[in-house]
């Protein structure tokens, strides 16, 4: 575990980056004050020893039995139809009925 | 329209079907009275954020024709249902409660919006929520809260309030919710409905608008036990567009409510009678208990020691999937997109900025915090461990008992504004309802008395993976109780 020095406000920043949101100046301190909050419930968890506890991402790998005889199963690989393109790209916000449009990728 | 009044009150799923199959009413008339009673009512409630009325009437004239011409009807004819609005309707808008998703309108139907409509439901709309499903009180809608039919100064619960409430101000039968942490139990219990949180797995996800992955189920919101059994056995079953939906055999769950209780071991996990428990909850749920033995059910303490660590590990791993899963609204290929930004990065950033409400930015920072270098390993994989310590105390405590009997929510039905300012106060709502949520298993909330206030009570009852029929026959118990 990481020495906890709580979060800062530039760790607000970049993470917020990494995320991909924009935060206003009056949002950054308030979701400080929150991370830091909701953190300190979660560092709880270092009360407990969990050396040698397996990971478990879902459900279905701690019930017995095979992967079948569990009733996961992945489709059979065929064609089958997808959604009609036209009406999927009418949702689009820019689109010129074959492709998204977004504005310039690179910046310089 | 006089002799053909129906009690909207007590309207259940199978009253519904005979009364159009008899001739005492028609699937149009009672989807009609529906839309009239959310014109008049929902108003002040604000369940429904989109009507779907040239659907429904449709789906209704066709039950009609088949009413009329003495076919057999299928298991929800004529059925006014409304769905949640993070499950999505062909056509018809889908908002997940965001700003984002304002304008969107999907091209095809969820499969368990499908499965409904197949077996006669008429789709009534779509119904408000927290946004992107994540809240404990649905004040994190980006079209206003829902209000408690029982209590208009109070919240239904969240995330699925709107699911609740219109169930509760019989503006639909049924309903579907979402459930993740507990919204689908927590608002049943809120607003004095039953709420079934199914087993992962048990039914389809496809056109489910993501929130945690692992997390995430549907499930039926009705005035009965039974209905609810009708519903979840319409929607249950393996899906080939969802690979996590299990097919294995769906039970008979109305045939089998027929089943008697007696010597089922019922056990009661002493966790969930802490510090915190509202005394007249604790009350209810211990009389809840004495009249299960009464009818010949044999009662257990268990215990699952790690519960208390089920908030903290479910705040990790559900904004972290969250942080994952919402990183598709980015203003390119559906709803919202801001107009100012002249570059891509600049334009998703501010379209996120602009879309998303402060809940969801919080979550998502906090599940990226989480899953950043550095961070993994502390916060992310620390949680995943502790998740299979608190289902192995399912697993232990299920090897000797066949439900658990517990409360769904530590208080009743808060006040509106009550605990906005507080997210940690918030996300403790949810502490008797996210290790079911955690563990997979499955789970019911069943109307068990109410306050001196007249603030509904529910129970929860949570029985093991895939074993719904138990859960819903001691539900049924409950409920039975209750009517005496």
């Amino acid at each position: 575990m990481k020495e906890q020095v709580g979060v800062t406000l530039d760790d607000v920043r970049r993470v917020a980056e990494l995320a991909n949101l924009e935060l206003t100046v009056e949002e950054e301190p308030k979701m400080q004050r929150d991370l830091n909050a909701i953190l300190g419930h979660i560092d709880q968890l270092n009360e407990l020893d969990t050396a040698g506890v397996p990971a478990m991402a879902q459900v279905g790998e701690m019930l017995d039995g095979t992967l079948l005889s569990r009733g996961e199963t992945l489709r059979t690989d065929e064609i089958r139809p997808s959604l009609d393109r036209s009406e999927v790209m009418s949702s689009a916000p820019e689109t010129d009925g074959r492709f998204f449009k977004v504005p310039k990728v690179i910046e310089r | 329209m006089s002799e053909k009044v129906v009690d909207l009150q007590n309207l259940t799923i199978d009253l519904a079907r005979e009364a159009i199959a008899s001739g005492k009413t028609t699937a149009t008339e009672l989807a009609e009275l529906h839309y009239d009673r959310i014109a008049s009512l929902d108003g002040k409630i604000n369940s429904f954020l989109a009507l779907s009325r040239v659907r429904a009437l449709t789906q209704a004239r066709k039950i009609d024709e088949m009413a009329a011409k003495g076919e057999v009807l299928p298991p929800l004819a004529g059925v006014p249902v409304g769905i949640k609005d993070v499950l999505v309707m062909q056509g018809a808008p889908a908002t997940a409660g965001s700003l984002i998703l304002k304008g969107y309108r999907p091209s095809y139907d969820a499969t368990v919006v499908a499965k409904l409509e197949a077996a006669g439901a008429t789709l009534l709309g779509k119904l408000n929520c927290d946004e992107f499903a994540m809240g404990s009180s649905n004040e994190n809608s980006a079209y206003g809260p829902v209000l408690n039919p029982r209590d208009l100064g109070r919240v239904p619960g969240g995330s699925s309030g709107g699911s609740a409430a219109a169930v509760a101000a019989n503006f639909a039968t049924a309903t579907l919710g979402t459930d993740t942490g507990g919204s689908i139990r927590q608002p049943a219990a809120f607003c004095g409905v039953v709420g079934v949180l199914p087993t992962y797995g048990r039914v389809s996800r496809y056109g489910l608008i993501a929130f945690a992955s692992s997390l995430d189920r549907v499930g039926p919101l009705t005035k009965t036990v039974k209905d609810a059994a009708r519903v979840l056995q319409v929607i249950a079953g393996k899906d080939v567009m969802d690979a996590t939906s299990s097919s294995r055999p769906v039970h008979d769950y109305v045939g089998e409510l027929a089943n008697p209780v007696e010597g089922l071991r019922i056990g009661v996990p002493e966790e969930y009678f802490g510090e915190g428990l509202d005394s007249e909850i604790r009350r209810a749920i211990d009389a809840t208990i004495d009249g299960l033995k009464m009818v010949g059910c044999v009662v257990k303490p268990v215990s699952l020691p790690h519960t208390k660590y089920a908030i903290p590990t479910y705040y990790v791993i559900a904004t972290a999937e969250a942080s994952s899963n919402l990183s598709r609204f980015d203003g390119v290929r559906f709803g919202l997109r801001a107009e100012e930004a002249n570059t891509l990065s600049a334009m998703f950033r501010k379209t996120r900025d602009q879309g998303f409400g402060a809940e969801v930015k919080r979550r998502i920072l906090l599940g990226t915090y989480a899953l950043s270098a550095g961070y993994y390993d502390a916060y992310y994989r620390k949680a995943q461990q502790v998740r299979t310590l608190l289902t192995r105390d399912f697993m232990t405590a299920f090897a000797d008992v066949d439900v658990l009997v517990a409360p769904v929510t530590p208080t009743p039905a808060f006040k509106l504004g009550e605990k906005t300012d507080d997210p940690v106060q918030m996300y403790l709502e949810d502490i008797y309802s996210v290790a079911a949520s955690l563990a997979g298993i499955c789970g019911i909330s069943v109307p068990c008395g109410q306050t001196k206030e007249g603030l509904p009570i529910g129970v929860q009852i949570m029985a093991k993976h895939f074993d719904e029929a138990t859960m819903l026959r001691v539900g049924q118990a409950v409920e039975k109780q209750q009517a005496q």
